[in-house]
């Protein structure tokens, strides 16, 4: 009997690490995601400054709340507008920055088309 | 032919990103975000002398403006401004809410008892968190608040042009 305790103990202390390494998992990959506002070029992730360890404990607090990964996004560029985001969303002031690639290969591809068109004749 | 045209359309591009780079050297790299955020965030908070626990619902609900100073006895701008704010709090329309940033109370303490207390509740935010509830990112910042609603929204230092905007708007 003592032995299936400390067992059961042992247990369920390993099933808490695991979810505590999943809420480190995400959010890291949310701080990577965000932009520091008053460093250059780096991510909240990335920086030390007094503003990013602020907003590294807000979203560990978030994912304590039980706030989604979109919840979380939402609430920032809310707060900050859509520049704390690294990846924009998708909206009519970036259509053409995400449909831009996509026309260049079109329009790759039409050349090279072109090209071999004209080497079959 | 055919030359001349590829000659002129490259031309004509590099003209286009020159143009383009160019306006870009005016534009200033000072970001202010765009908030959505026009009334005033929910956070509770204690307060700086008697360590009492405060809702923001209590804080800001008469009907009077308030104006919400970030502030830390560690930031040299807020040093500057806080001979402004003390002749600011002198007005009987407004009333002056400080929050203390990421400090340390023995300093924040001994800053006040130097220069003055012009805030009639201090509320500390001891992580910054509620600092980002409220959208700021770097102290000094400060906030007009009327019926609940933020009108306006200082990022840096007040300056004397700025207090007389304030003092424009609670006539």
């Amino acid at each position: 009997m003592k032995f299936l305790n400390f067992f059961l103990v042992i247990l369920i202390i390993f099933t808490f690490n695991i979810l505590k390494a999943d809420e480190i998992k995400i959010q890291n990959k949310i701080t990577k995601n965000l932009r520091c506002l008053i460093c250059q070029g780096q991510s909240v992730y990335d920086s030390d400054s007094e503003f990013a360890i602020s907003l590294k404990l807000v979203v560990k607090n978030k994912i304590e709340e039980g706030f989604t990964e979109d919840q979380i996004y939402k609430f920032l560029t809310k707060k900050y507008g859509e520049w704390i985001l690294y990846d924009p969303q998708f909206n009519k002031n970036t259509y053409f920055l995400w449909f831009l690639p996509l026309l260049i290969f079109l329009f790759g591809g039409a050349i090279i088309l072109k090209k071999l068109i004209k080497i079959k004749k | 032919m055919k030359n001349r045209i590829v000659y002129f359309f490259l031309v004509i591009f590099l003209i286009f990103v020159f143009v383009i780079f160019y306006r870009g050297l005016s534009n200033s790299n000072l970001y202010t975000p765009n908030t959505d955020i026009k009334s005033i965030p929910e956070f509770t908070s204690e307060t700086f002398f008697k360590k009492k626990t405060l809702n923001s619902k209590d804080i800001f609900n008469n009907n009077k403006f308030y104006l919400l100073n970030i502030w830390a006895s560690w930031c040299v701008p807020c040093r500057n401004e806080h001979s402004l704010l003390i002749n600011l709090g002198k007005s009987e329309k407004i009333e002056i809410i400080g929050l203390n940033y990421k400090d340390n109370f023995n300093n924040a303490e001994k800053f006040i008892n130097e220069l003055g207390n012009p805030y009639s509740t201090i509320l500390i935010d001891r992580d910054g968190t509620k600092a980002i509830e409220w959208g700021a990112f770097g102290i000094p910042e400060t906030f007009l608040i009327y019926e609940n609603k933020i009108i306006k929204r200082y990022i840096g230092p007040l300056n004397s042009k700025l207090v007389d905007e304030i003092k424009n708007y609670i006539k």
